[in-house]
């Protein structure tokens, strides 16, 4: 398949084979990313959100298992690729920040030992210029005094501070994709602001890559251009945040929106609950994973899997409700 | 309108083992005075550290307060027998799977306030209001003979509404109860808590750092910033003309659900991060933050003041930029 998409994932699976049976965490995936875009990937917990994310950098731990579909990133399969071939892209081309900045560094090395060590590893730095280099990194996101903090170990930094090393650790190599996986859910707001206008500007600037994984739409409409909504495993919608979040197509997507108190609306909205509960992976349904939960609901939802319709350009949507629509 | 519960220069602190006589007390609350009016929802909102928490459990003495008072229904709470009082004041806590006790199955947590307070004369009373609380928070009689592991978060946070209402309370301090739940639950716990206060007259303290969430379920609003409020008022006015600079940055560092708000509003974005309340700064508490602070804001602490319409606000220069 020859484009110039970043990175490009083709009916990604995943499943976990735990001794209670098989769960299907991912099931049938597929988007791209060009350069210089950002996407949001929004669902609750157990939507696939993370494990999906996961799998492109090759990370799912046992009994975690990618079955089926193809990440391709730069028109490499990486899927394919030795340990040691996916080591020299991991931390160089696609680097990741993890959602807990408490438990994702190293308690017992510093912090500038912990940004150094992508830089010896892919860029042949050594003591001095690796040193200068991780200072200048920890300066860039905003940390005061970078080369004394250098010397200091996580347990000395604050929650933010933390998530500021991490994020200068995964820029260190200038990766063209950077992975977020909720960088700023165990954060407060002001700080969270903080890291997100970090992150708007490397994309503004540095025309990087990123996949941000989170469960709030508002921090998506801040900083993405595209956004997926995934629910059971599946994408429910995707496309342009403007058409998705100015005219949301799919009833999920709809329950998800109608179900949070935004900070932007009137005081005295009716919040509407989505009813029931989230979808068993051990036993994913024949039909559209929503259905047992969706008001709209039809016979045909039940029993066969609904394709992607185009609402508008690069805006779909897996629901049988956009079956009449023109061009369908 | 009347006063439930009038707060008054309450102080919490704690002392910390390990620290420097003279930097080892740590002023979790420090003076806050507020009064919550009957029926209402009051909204305590603030980061990581704040105090908001701190202020929730002392002002139902599950913390003994430091100085200050407490006054319920006209009465001074401060000092006396706490027991009776605690019938009339509950508490939802925030983590759902920290605050059920693992080893009671869900009808007896949810039966323990009433063996407790003796609500039921007999074995078959006490089975019956178990029943009827676990249907009112929308979980089923059947349900009682079960374990808290076997619950997901929502269902759990039912249970431990139920828990509260038990002794059908008059008074309610949540403490970030839907923080933990996915956006789905969320919305269904919120609009359970916002029927209950409407069918049984009920007045709640909505202890949580989601301005979005507090600014749905509030009439009012206080802000808590390092161990004080630094501003309170009516939900609407409060958005709508914040005049503490602390409260401005806060509103403005939430994303807007609408792209086009985003990307048309400018940021405040705060410099730094709140001090470590072990050494607070001299004078006003934001001073070290706050883009406007002038001599003054270093030396002299800003009280509490009314500003217009029950709009208080604590700084020197408010209603000045």
């Amino acid at each position: 398949m020859e484009n110039n998409h970043l990175i490009d994932i083709q009916d990604l699976r995943v499943s976990f084979f735990t001794p209670g049976g098989e769960v299907q965490a991912v099931r049938g995936v597929s988007w791209f990313l060009n350069e210089g875009e950002a996407l949001g990937i929004v669902g609750e917990s157990g939507s696939g959100k993370s494990v999906s994310v996961y799998a492109i950098m090759r990370l799912l731990q046992h009994p975690g298992r990618v079955t089926g579909g193809s990440i391709r990133f730069n028109g490499t399969d990486i899927l394919s690729l030795s340990e040691d071939d996916m080591r020299k892209i991991r931390g160089n081309d696609i680097a990741m920040i993890f959602q807990d900045p408490m438990t994702s560094l190293n308690p017992v090395y510093t912090v500038g030992n912990q940004i150094c060590e992508p830089l010896k590893l892919h860029r042949n730095m050594k003591g001095k210029s690796a040193r200068e280099r991780a200072i200048e990194l920890l300066g860039m996101v905003g940390i005061p005094n970078p080369a004394r903090r250098l010397k200091q170990y996580p347990f000395e930094f604050s929650g933010g501070m933390r998530q500021r090393a991490m994020i200068s650790m995964a820029l260190a190599c200038e990766p063209k994709l950077l992975i977020a996986d909720e960088p700023t859910t165990a954060l407060d707001v002001t700080i969270q602001a903080q890291i997100l206008e970090i992150m708007k500007d490397l994309k503004n600037r540095r025309n990087m890559s990123i996949v941000l994984i989170t469960h709030d739409l508002g921090i998506v409409s801040d900083i993405c251009d595209k956004i997926i909504i995934m629910y059971g495993g599946e994408i429910m919608e995707y496309g342009p945040i403007e058409a998705l979040y100015s005219s949301p197509s799919h009833p999920y997507t709809n329950g998800l929106i109608n179900s949070l108190p935004k900070i932007d609306e009137e005081v005295g909205t009716q919040l509407t609950p989505i009813e029931g509960s989230p979808v068993d992976l051990m036993h994913p349904p024949a039909g559209c994973p929503f259905a047992p939960r969706c008001e709209q609901c039809m016979k045909v939802c039940l029993t066969e899997k609904p394709p992607y319709f185009e609402m508008e350009p690069d805006h779909y949507s897996a629901c049988w409700l956009h079956y009449n629509r023109k061009g369908n | 309108m009347e006063k439930l519960l009038e707060i008054k220069h309450l102080k919490k602190h704690f002392i910390i083992k390990g620290e420097k006589a003279g930097q080892n007390r740590l002023r979790a609350v420090e003076d806050v005075s507020f009064d919550i009016f009957k029926g209402e929802t009051l909204g305590l909102v603030g980061e990581s550290g704040s105090g908001k928490t701190t202020a929730g459990r002392t002002l139902l003495r599950l913390y003994e307060p430091t100085d200050g008072s407490i006054i319920y229904a006209g009465k001074d709470i401060t000092k006396v027998p706490i027991q009776p009082y605690r019938r009339k004041m509950q508490y939802i806590f925030q983590d759902p799977y920290a605050s059920l006790n693992p080893r009671m199955t869900v009808g007896d947590i949810v039966g323990e306030p009433i063996d407790i307070h003796k609500l039921a004369n007999s074995k078959g009373e006490r089975r019956e209001r178990i029943n009827s609380l676990l249907e009112q928070v929308g979980l089923n009689s059947e349900q009682a003979t079960r374990y808290p592991h076997e619950f997901s978060g929502g269902q759990r946070q039912r249970i431990g509404i139920a828990r509260a209402l038990a002794v059908e309370p008059e008074f309610i301090v949540c403490d970030e109860p839907v923080s933990a739940l996915d956006v789905s639950i969320q919305a269904q716990i919120i609009n359970m808590l916002e029927k209950l206060q409407q069918d049984m007259g009920l007045t709640y303290l909505f202890i949580a750092h989601d301005l979005a969430v507090v600014k749905h379920i509030s009439q009012r609003i206080g802000v808590m910033y390092l161990g004080k409020i630094v501003e309170l008022a009516e939900t609407k006015e409060l958005h709508a003309r914040p005049l503490h600079p602390y409260t401005r940055a806060l509103l403005s560092a939430i994303p807007a659900f609408d792209p086009q708000v985003n990307r048309a509003r400018k940021r405040i974005i705060l410099e730094g991060e709140i001090p470590n309340p072990l050494t607070p700064p001299k004078g006003c508490v934001f001073s070290t933050r706050c883009p406007y602070a002038k001599e003054i804001c270093h030396e002299q602490t800003p009280v509490l003041r009314e500003l217009s319409g029950g709009h208080q606000v604590a700084c020197h220069f408010a209603g000045e930029f």
